[in-house]
């Protein structure tokens, strides 16, 4: 049996290939049936304003703790097969990719679950902060009430 | 020594992104809270904000955890990643 070893966290400034990382996350896998990805990109508006960039910052370190640990749970509470996030950070444009969140499982049910479970936790408890350029200045984004009710939902 | 490090919009408002402090008398994250906002009135008003975060050794935590030399100590915003 060939062993699979996917680095399942990456915080990186190039972007990433969503076929590529597809073909990881099935590559050697005859077990499951299902693969759920989510891809996030950079709108062109946000809070009634133009976005022409944003900047990502982190705290490098507690970053891959913290969704190594979101990832750790998601295990726990699902049948899932391989786990893959990746987010980037540095000055994105419109249309950049942002963050990738990859599952897979044997049926479709647990991949999708974990999918949006990791997205949810990610959003709260992941070092990340965004700062936008705009038509109206460059500011640092708030946090959304929404977000927080979301993944307390789980 | 403890040593502090800020994010996101804290590090620019503090203007500061670490420093180091000694942890004498200080046994908290709300202690050391205290600490900094006695500084002067910008530090003051960043570290009464009740959505201040923090987290010990890349843990997130509240203030009554505890704090030892070496630690790593950090504050930050609400996170907006994803």
């Amino acid at each position: 049996m060939i062993e699979y070893n996917i680095v399942e966290v990456s915080i990186q400034t190039a972007d990433f290939s969503l076929a590529d990382e597809v073909a990881l996350l099935e590559q050697n896998n005859a077990t499951d049936g299902a693969v759920v990805t989510f891809t996030g990109r950079v709108r062109n508006k946000n809070e009634g304003k133009e976005v022409t960039s944003l900047t990502l910052e982190h705290y490098s370190g507690m970053t891959e703790k913290s969704l190594a640990k979101i990832i750790s749970t998601a295990k726990d509470r699902w049948r899932i097969g391989r786990v893959k996030v990746i987010h980037r950070v540095g000055e994105l444009f419109i249309g950049d990719q942002i963050v990738f969140v990859g599952v897979t499982s044997k049926h479709r049910q647990d991949a999708f679950a974990a999918n949006e479970f990791i997205m949810d936790y990610l959003k709260v408890q992941a070092p990340f902060w965004k700062k936008e350029k705009t038509n109206q200045g460059e500011y640092w984004l708030n946090a959304k009430t929404s977000d927080e009710n979301k993944a307390a939902k789980w | 020594m403890i040593k502090v490090v800020f994010f996101a919009t804290l590090r620019e408002q503090l203007d500061c992104s670490e420093l180091s402090i000694s942890n004498e008398n200080l046994a908290t994250v709300g202690d050391l809270k205290t600490e900094l906002a006695n500084k002067n009135e910008q530090w003051q008003q960043v570290f009464t904000n009740s959505s201040l975060l923090a987290a010990v050794n890349h843990d997130m935590v509240n203030n009554e955890a505890l704090i030892k030399s070496g630690d790593e100590v950090a504050f930050f915003p609400p996170v907006t990643g994803g």
